[in-house]
């Protein structure tokens, strides 16, 4: 079992987002906040440049010496007592899960926000087994009682309005008075808070993710605001952390230095409100905390791209700043790329993970205008990597026959320069004749673009005549 | 093949290496060894550090009340917990700092131990604080039980001013100094202001999960 994938009916869900009265609401409220909150905490620290420098050589060298850091992290985590767990596919990886779920008898399961959990499908996983997963992140919660797909990778319901959780709510929360007020975010988030506390309490085992893995002391890190995450790793007597291979950093330093730049690239904060650094399980002594503590590494088509021309995007430590830049997310929101990975990162990442032939239209969603790039904690080229894929999806033929007909057509003018300039002259003239000084409404070939607006019509000379006769004088 | 193997395998074919390689192992033996120097930023290098993670913990919506000398804490924990109309009851873990407090002097009632859900308030005592962020820094342990951190809906912590420092890098050294290179305290919470989130519609709401409200006494300065 893994991800439930749908990026092949991206051009679809794009038209359906475009239309969705709810969805444009819910993005339109987001888009202004997550930029203005990440421009301002940008602007209180003067180093946050030469920090996207350092944050970017931290995973580059860490990702060149791989294997040898995943050994020192190995040796650590046995030396304080837990458990390394390798899994190169999303099956191996929940099996590994369902069998200490088995040991334990475990019944129920609290877990933190993890991408590598909806990546693996880990929550389907587990039900087939009639064990009960309990999302503890409020965004998740919520998309897990709407059983859908999250749809931002730290904001995973970012599509939905509080009328919508409120009536989400008011449907799953039985035995509350039904006419309770919840039209206050503050009223959802006070339930959640209540119904979630005794889900933490009575959980067997807690699953969390881990935004880093220190090599140097054999440490997981999550980062959450909420405090779900440590209650999902604290309280239960059982804490497994899932992580790919890719999370790993050598040092403390390394962590500090990609953690002042998360948050930032995130939310906008300096840093998150929780940040925790889990070593093994409890201690002689200790009061709380897990007697068990596992890590599962997953790979999943992560060492395929360690080796190819889109290694740099395992530098990506998911702060989802591109996602929130992106004209096309902000247009269309996460659930159109049919991937739990949405957004620029998710383009280069899906068919990545997942194969070209299940995602050719992501790698076109997108205008290459390089806001993702510009916001990058780690200086990842997401429109190379983008324009990467494009090359190989027309190399082997993935796009549409009509795209290969046009930019052929168009090639056979661009490669010939006498021809090209001509060619452009009369088409031009002939445009700028039949529309006077107006605009079309609807031209052949371009329906697309004029649906929703109008194509002006040519006004004087070409750019390259213009750029021609400037150049003499 | 296991999948471990098949993942060492799967990794050093895509580097192009066998993992034997001397100048590789060196590289990675000495950056453990040795971390190289990060970037710091200039905010943590002041002459007021204490001021400095108040008005950083503040801007997180953290209250914070300076106190004179240690003496005076479980009074002021007292006026506190009276002002906020709260029960004159708390819960600790056995950190000495803590227990050797004049807690008879207050009519607060003491509960000892991790907690069950049930406590409202929780007493901590901070390993140390960094000014930078106005985080606080907390070690797991029986002096104090981390759920105390997380359960109840208020959280005090008492923390020394002197164990103020201005930068994360600051703080690892004294983190290896306490629990030698290499080893860590099972936990250690960095905790940034009290809970929150804005998975709805972006607004931000304080107490999530976690606390509500998060109070710090910062003991040994006399500033107001």
């Amino acid at each position: 079992m893994s991800a439930p994938l749908n990026s092949a009916d991206f051009t679809a869900n794009a038209h359906r987002a475009l239309g969705d009265a709810h969805l444009q609401q819910a993005l339109h409220v987001s888009r202004d906040g997550f930029i203005a909150k990440r421009t301002k905490a940008v602007a209180r620290l003067p180093e946050f440049e030469a920090l996207r420098d350092a944050a970017r050589d931290i995973k580059a060298h860490t990702l060149a010496h791989l294997d040898l850091y995943l050994e020192a992290y190995e040796a650590k985590v046995r030396a304080c007592g837990g458990t390394v767990h390798y899994a190169a596919t999303t099956e191996t990886a929940n099996a590994i899960v369902l069998d200490i779920c088995r040991r334990h008898g475990a019944k129920s399961i609290a877990k933190g926000k993890s991408m590598i959990g909806e990546e693996m499908g880990l929550n389907a996983a587990l039900e087939a087994q009639g064990i009960t997963p309990v999302e503890t992140d409020l965004g998740e919660y919520v998309i897990q009682i709407r059983h859908e797909m999250p749809s931002h990778i730290i904001a995973p319901a970012v599509h939905l309005t509080k009328d919508q959780i409120a009536a989400d709510f008011h449907r799953i929360h039985k035995g509350l008075p039904p006419e309770r007020d919840l039209t206050e975010p503050a009223a959802l988030l006070t339930e959640a808070r209540k119904i979630l506390r005794e889900k933490f309490l009575a959980a067997d085992i807690g699953i969390t993710g881990a935004n880093f893995l220190i090599a140097e002391t054999g440490t997981s890190i999550i980062v959450t605001n909420e405090g779900n995450g440590d209650l999902s790793q604290s309280l239960p007597k059982v804490h497994i952390v899932l992580a790919s291979i890719e999370k790993l950093v050598p040092t403390l330093e390394d962590a500090g230095t990609l953690l002042r730049v998360l948050a930032r690239s995130a939310t906008g904060q300096d840093m998150s409100v929780y940040t925790t650094l889990s070593t093994g399980p409890r201690r002689a002594g200790d009061p709380d905390g897990p007697e068990e503590y596992h890590v599962i590494l997953l790979d999943n088509g992560r060492t395929k791209m360690l080796g190819s021309d889109f290694a740099e995007m395992l530098r990506c430590i998911r702060c989802g700043a591109c996602l929130n830049h992106c004209p096309v997310y902000q247009s269309i929101g996460g659930h159109a790329y049919g991937s739990i990975y949405p957004g620029p990162m998710g383009s280069v990442l899906t068919p990545g993970l997942f194969g070209l032939d299940h995602a050719t239209d992501l790698p076109n969603a997108s205008t290459l205008c390089g806001a993702c790039e510009s916001v990058c904690p780690v200086r990842i080229p997401l429109p190379k990597l983008l324009r990467q894929w494009r090359e190989r999806a027309f190399a082997r033929h993935l796009g549409p026959e009509t795209q290969r007909l046009g930019l052929a057509f168009w090639g056979f003018f661009a490669k010939r320069p006498q021809l090209y300039g001509p060619a452009v002259r009369i088409a031009m003239r002939g445009l700028a004749l039949l529309g006077g000084r107006g605009r079309f409404r609807g031209l052949p070939f371009a329906n697309d673009w004029t649906a929703s607006r109008d194509f002006p019509a040519p006004q004087g000379e070409t750019f390259q005549a213009q750029f021609a006769a400037r150049k003499k004088t | 093949m296991s999948d471990r193997a098949k993942i060492f395998a799967d990794i050093r074919r895509a580097l192009g290496v066998t993992g034997t390689e001397a100048a590789r192992r060196r590289a990675v033996d000495e950056r453990l060894a040795d971390p190289p120097e990060s970037v710091i930023p200039v905010r943590g290098q002041t002459a007021d550090p204490v001021g400095l993670f108040r008005a950083e913990a503040e801007r997180v919506f953290a209250t914070v009340e300076m106190v004179a000398t240690a003496g005076d804490v479980p009074v002021r924990i007292a006026g506190f917990l009276r002002a906020k109309n709260l029960p004159p009851r708390l819960r600790k873990g056995t950190d000495p700092y803590l227990a050797a407090l004049p807690w008879a002097a207050t009519p607060l009632t003491l509960d000892e131990g991790r907690s069950d859900g049930a406590d409202q308030v929780g007493l901590a005592h901070a390993f140390a604080g960094i000014a930078e962020t106005g985080t606080l820094a907390l070690v797991s342990g029986p002096g104090n039980p981390t759920t105390l951190n997380f359960l109840p809906e208020t959280h005090i912590v008492v923390l020394e001013a002197q164990k103020i420092v201005g930068d994360y890098e600051t703080f690892w050294c004294e983190l290896r100094a306490a629990y030698g290179a290499g080893a860590m305290p099972r936990t250690v919470n960095f905790i940034t202001g009290p809970s929150r989130s804005a998975d709805i519609e972006q607004t931000l709401l304080l107490g999530a999960h976690g606390p509500r409200a998060l109070h710090i006494l910062i003991v040994g300065t006399v500033s107001p």
